[in-house]
């Protein structure tokens, strides 16, 4: 599936990436060694494992705000050089720009594109597929967490990236926020077709979300295992082949963490 | 809707009966103030005068009759409308306060004649230099306002932009830091022969040692504000295809607003400093040279004018910046408190 993916503009593929670090003591340290990796167009996947695994450094070079040391990525069969719009990234923290109001930092992509004055309309559409239009002239520090993570994921899909990299942007909120925020990002992937590469601890957010999950072990980060989820979309959270997948891969990263 | 309903009587029954507890409670703090000045007209009035070298003018009394009838009228104000008790009730304990200093200056240096003149003239002499001098005083004030904002002014664009060359950019730094670190903690005032020597005018030469003194604290704030801004901010920013100039001037000078004006309240300090340091030194004009001036006449009834008015101006100034900051940093309310 390599083949007819890599000629479609949002597939990922990533070739024998490797990271390393210099150590305070002068020594490399492997982050990510030997990752390779392809992603379809409009596929979802979760990349789980114990921190440390390499995981945010991964996603940071698919974003092209870190260069591997050795290794190719590429989106669409383009070699990534540098950050672009058309990869969107979203973090934990939201990291809202504090001095803009809710609406400016949904149009901040556009701004910086120089584009706002052509796509003004499509900011309160953004907006309204949160459920922020009233809170559009809120200052961030005024919004709750599950707030601000929306606004974040308004802010990253202002520019219709073809990737969307999520490094567990849902991991600060709570157990209810969380879950409806899960359905409110897949409502997105299945409308907009966005290929999605989520970073996640939670073993249940990635079953209920993902194609694929890739799982990954610790220093130096690899991929360990490459889990299809075929349970079909809605998924149910407590269903036989939901909870069966969840123990299934509870046990695999138990004994990932005991061989690292 | 249903919580409104339930929400607004006890909101409206919750604000009456406060107002009736203002009310009822603590009216005699509204007429406070002019018990003072009562006190203090009556002394003024009652006691023999202690420094009898000049003559007096009868402005204070006339000062404080006034006064009498601004206070009266406040505290009935008060009785009868809400917001001038809202206004008011805060503020009457200070202004209280206020009049009863005035009235203790009255009776240590008129009324008991415990502090010698002409070094210490009472009230009266120094509201007549006030209203005698309003012209001079003015105008002197004005020169004064014209050096500082030149200076600040030229002083924060510079600082402005060595601060966010050496925060952006690290060959800025190498280059710019050592400058930064050699010749910012010279107080600008130390250099007041060298700025003579170089500008023909005393202006100039006071409006450049100004802007070196506001220079230094802007430069560094803002060099310091621009080099800590989040990376993931930035990070963020060009994953959403921001090019230099957003990072530059978008996300890292708004992100470093805070500590700018820190750096500008410094400079401001510094200017005022060094302001009436060139005024006392070379200017030949402003409120520093008019203090100098007087001085050196002996007239210190117009010197304490001078100060009052340059405590007037100086606070005045400092409040514009306060405002000016309020309106920049309004997102940043309730984030941190000053």
């Amino acid at each position: 599936m390599t083949e007819p993916a890599s000629i479609d503009a949002s597939s990922l593929s990533i070739h024998n990436v490797n990271k390393w670090f210099t150590a305070p003591d002068g020594s490399l340290v492997a982050a990510v060694e030997g990752v390779s990796l392809s992603i379809a167009a409009g596929e979802m996947v979760c990349l789980v494992g114990p921190s440390g695994c390499g995981k945010s450094t991964l996603l940071r070079m698919i974003a092209g705000l870190d260069a591997p040391s050795s290794g190719e990525l590429h989106v669409g069969g383009e070699e990534i050089a540098g950050p672009s719009e058309q990869r969107g990234l979203m973090f934990q923290d939201p990291n809202l720009f504090p001095w803009l109001t809710v609406r400016r930092n949904v149009q901040a992509g556009l701004v910086a594109r120089g584009v706002l004055h052509q796509k003004r309309h499509e900011v309160e559409a953004f907006l309204r597929l949160v459920g922020l239009e009233t809170f559009a002239d809120v200052y961030p520090h005024q919004l709750s967490g599950g707030m601000a993570q929306r606004v974040a994921l308004a802010r990253a899909l202002v520019n219709h990236p073809r990737v969307l990299l999520l490094d567990e942007p849902l991991g600060a909120l709570d157990a209810f926020t969380r879950m409806r925020m899960q359905d409110e990002v897949l409502r997105l992937w299945e409308a907009r077709g966005t290929t999605m590469l989520l970073v996640t601890h939670d073993i249940d957010e990635a079953i209920y979300m993902s194609d694929r999950i890739v799982i990954m072990t610790p220093r130096p980060g690899r991929i360990e295992r490459i889990l299809d989820i075929d349970l079909p979309r809605p998924r149910e959270r407590n269903s036989p082949g939901f909870l069966a997948l969840r123990s299934q891969i509870l046990e695999m990263l138990h004994f990932a963490g005991r061989v690292a | 809707m249903s919580i409104q309903s339930l929400e607004s009587p006890v909101r409206l029954a919750f604000q009456s009966s406060e107002k009736v507890r203002i009310r009822s409670k603590g009216a005699w703090i509204s007429f406070l103030p002019f018990a003072a000045t009562l006190l203090a007209l009556t002394l003024h009035r009652l006691l023999p005068n202690g420094q009898t070298t000049l003559p007096m003018t009868g402005r204070y009394p006339l000062f404080l009759e006034w006064l009498l009838g601004s206070t009266f009228m406040l505290a009935i104000g008060d009785l009868l409308f809400w917001p001038v008790r809202r206004w008011l009730r805060p503020k009457a304990p200070l202004l209280t306060l206020g009049i009863v200093t005035l009235c203790v200056w009255d009776l240590v240096t008129l009324k008991l004649g415990w502090m010698p003149l002409p070094y210490f003239p009472g009230p009266d002499m120094v509201l007549r230099g006030l209203v005698d001098q309003r012209r001079s005083l003015l105008l002197n004030a004005s020169q004064s306002l014209l050096l500082l904002s030149t200076g600040y002014a030229a002083g924060t664009i510079a600082g402005l932009f060595s601060g966010m060359s050496i925060g952006w950019s690290s060959k800025a730094r190498y280059w710019g830091m050592p400058v930064l670190k050699v010749i910012g903690p010279i107080p600008a005032t130390a250099l007041i022969p060298l700025a003579m020597a170089i500008f023909s005018s005393s202006f100039f030469s006071g409006a450049a040692l100004i802007a070196l003194a506001v220079w230094f604290p802007v430069t560094m704030l803002t060099a310091s504000g621009i080099s800590n801004v989040r990376q993931s901010y930035l990070d963020v920013a060009r994953t959403l295809g921001a090019g230099r100039l957003y990072l530059i001037f978008r996300v890292a000078l708004p992100a470093a607003m805070p500590s700018i004006f820190i750096g500008l309240f410094m400079g401001l300090g510094a200017a005022f400093l060094t302001l009436i340091a060139a005024e006392t030194v070379g200017v030949s004009a402003g409120l520093g040279y008019y203090v100098r001036w007087r001085q050196a006449y002996c007239e210190y009834d117009k010197v304490y004018a001078a100060l009052i008015v340059m405590a007037v101006f100086f606070s005045a100034v400092m409040t514009l910046l306060f405002k000016v900051r309020d309106r920049i940093l309004v997102w940043q309310k309730g984030v941190i408190k000053w």
